[in-house]
């Protein structure tokens, strides 16, 4: 096809913001010796970062295949484009008062920030193995300086370390998987993976090779056994690095395992393996997170079970599966935006969290109170949220496809998991302030974000239809 | 027929609206009497169910697409199994209001905006026709009720606000798994719907176990109702009246509404188990509630005891069984709702629920001694009272179905009235007085009192009016049930072919229904 520029608006719009922060960063800042006439990047950036929402709204319908068939345009990767416009736009609002990041840094800061995104919006429009690799190494590179920027932690150059090395052994088992795939299947291209078998009797090293090579994502998405690095990194990067670092690049990772799982017949050995890494991982990571005293580390262990519960759809191998796996997605980045939203909030002077922090945060900041109650409700999965309309899509998507005892694994696991979402919600409801808590941030700015997104997810679990419409549309591209 | 709106919407929705308005209100006062101006809209909007049809259908139907590509209906409807719970829930409400006026001192506005929010829910739990709806609401109801627990309760709230909460929601994960189940293999969300599918027996049996866990702890039979006697204790007079009297009806509707019309052959199969359930609660119930000393931990053990006679009923199988157990379920409501009231306002007074602390109150209290006499009697089913009619029904259907569970219940009836007779001599006689200062009733606990008492006398000595609402949907269901009991026992007599079964089927209709007419009533 003809390659026409319109079609990669949103990318091209990304990459000019990249551009600019890159200038602004080279420019002198406020702090250095004749500085100060530099505007910091956080006046204009929320307002071109959500001007990006409208483009990528624009471009909703664009359709292609172009750079020689690796970049596919289709309704899947602009439905994931718009989210993650949607989620920086979120994030780069959270972060710009974050109060541990030195002035000077800012630029660089979100800088690296944006070029993450870029590379998860590359990622979702990537189908073939090697620029999923580039775009995914994108979207790492700049994480791992990101992480690090917190003052003059030990704890965030910890977690970056930790980042790092994983992310480093991930990719490399990524590799190594992928030349096991391109040496039995010849191709590298979705596409014509498709069309091959994936028995382990018909191709025992393809088999083993794109398992591998679902490492590289089961580490972003943090699925049981690549999830060490997560809770680490969550407590060691500051609340809002973590807000971003939890939610945008799981929508990546998602987007390719859905391409991915049009290889994934039900009754595979490769699926029936996801299925129970999904199982383990929502298990581990729920019992983990019961025993939690630090909420951000506590929600690194519930997004190992969130990650777990994804799987749920991706086993499914209907496109209504992968339908609600794209929108448990979505859902999962709203609740866990408003979560974090709500906790960079709180700590204003840039502390962790511990869940003694909360008590009695009803009375100093009601409307943050309630929003962090509608996030736990909703990562719960009680209706009437988000949560609760996509794990009812996952169930529903999954049952009588031969894996109904991850339903009821998954359902079991939601029970689990109510003791320390509810946690949250006891503490900040009916537990009395102690000695020193962090002051919250009660002004218009903030209390209008936790309304909205608290809005977004009660709005959705409503009424998902529209949204899922979307989805399911994307879906049925991919498993007509 | 047409109201010019959409009655059962309109009862879910005013409270939700009445219940953001209050954010409006500064005053504790003011708010007060913004939600029992709320509650009177609503009963008001109410009025058109008054037209109520006495027949099987369901009426008041509303549907809406709501996710069409998962097939998710908007659809609400009541029978007559629902219309009284409706009807119990909208009552409820404004006694809420007044009983809590002097009882709850801090974060006045939030406590209206629970109750509210929590009528919203109830009302949707009982009138929803589809799957998911209804397990939206069920589960919309948990938030509300663990606020009243957690922040109005007593000392020990947390504990028992947590303890409430995992357990009824663990409940309700098996409950979204038989939902997600029956979609799949029914085909679709649709209550009226799906009770025309027939499920293999399979299907049934695992269905059947995930349903009626989940309604098992919300009832809460034994052995899953350690959570109630703590919820009860800690939470506060309101929450405790909406706790017995519409909560716990939601499981032994679930019931009703799920387990015997989907399962039919399960519920027949698993039927000797859950009436050794229901006889275990009631015995159990009575003998542990006759051991307290601290009187809400004494009612919230009898409503073991009298949820037990609700959930033998329904699983008697016959239609003085099944009418028996609805009977209970309004009765309890209205009794139980009132006896936690009447803790709540000598609560207020001896700030101690110690039957010690609150005893000879005869003479100095009279009028609440005399309501407190009357609740307690109707509670252990005096005759002339609602608990007798249900009581006896229950009785009748039971040793109907054998007289071994007929003799084996009439102990829990005899524990009914000792733990009744024992608490309510002591708050009257008991000596030493601990009410020689205390005033007697206001004009506003005299109010709140009294509706529940006129409920206790007309359906205690008129009860034909509930008969006429209850009784089409009651011989409906049974009816339905019929010849899934003819089929599992010509089954276990031997296994014979189909057709040998469906041949049998009509008499055994025939069976259930003839012994009923010379039961007077």
């Amino acid at each position: 096809m003809e390659f026409n520029p319109i079609q990669i608006v949103p990318e091209l719009y990304q990459l000019l913001l990249i551009v600019a922060l890159f200038f602004q960063s080279l420019g002198a800042g406020p702090d250095r010796p004749g500085g100060a006439e530099t505007p910091p990047a956080e006046r204009w950036l929320p307002y071109f970062a959500g001007f990006g929402i409208f483009v990528n709204i624009v471009s909703w319908n664009a359709q292609g295949l172009i750079f020689g068939d690796v970049y596919k345009i289709d309704a899947l990767s602009q439905f994931f484009k718009l989210a993650i416009a949607a989620g920086f736009y979120v994030a780069v609002l959270n972060a710009a008062r974050q109060p541990s990041l030195a002035e000077r840094k800012r630029p660089d800061y979100f800088m690296f920030l944006a070029l993450s995104a870029w590379g998860l919006m590359l990622l979702s429009s990537a189908v073939e193995l090697i620029t999923i690799y580039i775009a995914l190494e994108l979207s790492s590179y700049s994480l791992y300086a990101v992480i690090a920027l917190r003052d003059n932690d030990k704890r965030a150059a910890e977690a970056a370390i930790k980042y790092i090395l994983f992310g480093a052994v991930a990719t490399a088992i990524a590799l190594f998987g992928f030349s096991y795939i391109l040496a039995s299947q010849n191709t590298s291209y979705i596409a014509q993976l498709a069309q091959r078998p994936w028995s382990f009797q018909a191709q025992p090293m393809a088999v083993v090779g794109l398992s591998l090579f679902m490492g590289g994502m089961f580490y972003k998405l943090a699925l049981f056994p690549f999830h060490f690095w997560c809770p680490d990194v969550y407590q060691g990067a500051s609340n809002e690095t973590a807000g971003f670092v939890a939610t945008l690049p799981k929508l990546g990772a998602v987007v390719v395992l859905v391409r991915l799982a049009a290889l994934l017949k039900p009754g595979l050995e490769i699926t029936t393996l996801l299925a129970v890494l999904g199982a383990i991982s929502m298990t581990f990571g729920n019992l983990c997170a019961l025993a939690q005293k630090d909420v951000k580390r506590l929600l690194g262990f519930s997004s190992v079970a969130h990650a777990g519960y994804l799987m749920v759809g991706l086993v499914a191998g209907t496109a209504m599966g992968l339908a609600a796996a794209a929108f448990y997605a979505l859902a999962y980045v709203a609740m866990n935006l408003l979560c974090f939203w709500v906790i960079s909030r709180v700590a204003t002077d840039g502390r962790n969290l511990q869940l003694d922090d909360l008590n009695g945060l009803y009375r100093r900041a009601p409307a943050l109170a309630f929003a962090l109650a509608v996030g736990a409700f909703a990562l719960v999965g009680l209706p009437p949220t988000i949560g609760f309309a996509g794990k009812l899509f996952l169930a529903t998507a999954a049952w009588n496809h031969g894996y109904n005892w991850l339903v009821i694994t998954l359902g079991v696991n939601s029970a689990i998991a109510i003791f320390y979402y509810l946690s949250l919600v006891r503490h900040a409801y009916t537990h009395e302030a102690g000695e020193n808590p962090p002051v919250p941030d009660n002004s218009p700015f903030s209390l209008c974000g936790a309304g909205l997104l608290a809005a977004v997810v009660l709005l959705f679990g409503i009424m998902p239809s529209g949204l899922f419409d979307y989805a399911v549309r994307a879906g049925q591209q991919l498993l007509p | 027929m047409d109201f010019g709106y959409p009655v059962l919407t309109s009862l879910i929705v005013f409270p939700l609206v009445a219940a953001a308005g209050l954010f409006l209100i500064k005053s504790p006062q003011v708010a007060r009497a913004y939600t029992f101006g709320a509650s009177i809209l609503e009963l008001i909007l109410g009025l058109p169910l008054l037209t109520y049809q006495f027949n099987a259908d369901f009426q008041f139907m509303e549907k809406a697409h709501w996710v069409p590509q998962w097939g998710l209906e908007y659809a609400l409807g009541i029978d007559g199994i629902s219309y009284l719970m409706v009807l119990l829930t909208l009552a409820i409400l404004p006694l809420c209001v007044l009983c809590s006026w002097t009882y709850i001192g801090k974060r006045v506005k939030e406590f209206h905006f629970c109750l509210l929010f929590m009528t919203s829910a109830c009302v949707g739990v009982f009138s929803s026709l589809d799957l998911v709806l209804f397990y939206v609401f069920w589960e919309a109801m948990l938030i509300p009720m663990y606020l009243l627990i957690a922040v109005w309760g007593g000392d020990q709230r947390r504990y028992a606000s947590l303890k409430f909460f995992l357990y009824t929601l663990a409940g309700s994960m098996f409950l979204l798994v038989a939902i997600v189940a029956f979609r799949v293999t029914g085909g679709t969300f649709s209550i009226p719907e799906l009770m025309h599918t027939h499920f293999s027996f399979d299907f049934q049996f695992w269905a059947f176990l995930a349903l009626a866990l989940a309604f098992a702890i919300k009832v809460p039979m034994f052995p899953f109702h350690t959570w109630l006697p703590a919820a009860h204790v800690q939470a506060p007079s309101a929450g405790s009246v909406i706790l017995a009297a519409v909560l716990l009806k939601m499981g032994t509707y679930g019931f009703l509404r799920f387990c015997l019309p989907l399962t039919p052959d399960a519920s027949v199969y698993f039927a000797p188990m859950m009436i050794a359930f229901s006889i275990a609660s009631i015995l159990y119930g009575g003998a542990i509630a006759l051991g307290q000393t601290d009187i809400k931990k004494l009612v919230a053990y009898s409503s073991v005891g009298h949820m037990g006679f609700v959930t033998l009923g329904i699983f008697l199988f016959n239609l003085r069984g099944v009418e028996g157990a609805l009977f209970q379920m309004l009765n309890h409501g209205i009794i139980t709702g009132a006896l936690f009231m009447m803790i709540g306002t000598v609560y207020e007074r001896s700030h101690s629920r110690d039957i010690s602390a609150n005893m000879g109150l005869g003479k100095y209290l009279p009028a609440f001694m005399g309501f407190w006499g009357l609740y307690a009697l109707a509670s252990m089913g005096f005759p002339g009272t609602n608990g007798f009619v249900g009581e006896m029904l229950v009785f009748t259907g039971a040793f109907q179905h054998s007289p071994y569970v007929g003799a084996l219940i009439v102990p829990g009836a005899l524990l009914g009235a000792a733990y009744m007779f024992r608490v309510t001599i002591k708050l009257a006689w008991g000596r030493p007085s601990t009410a020689k200062t205390w005033r007697d009733l206001n004009s506003r606990e005299w109010a709140y009192l009294v509706i529940p008492a006129l409920f206790v006398f007309y359906i205690g000595l008129a009860p034909k009016l509930i008969f006429d609402v209850i009784d089409p949907s009651v011989e409906k269901l049974v009816s339905d049930l019929a010849p899934h009991i003819a089929t599992s026992q010509t089954l276990a007599a031997q296994p014979v072919p189909e057709a040998v079964a469906a041949v049998s089927a009509p008499a055994a209709v025939a069976a259930v229904e003839s012994p009923v007419e010379p039961v007077n009533n």
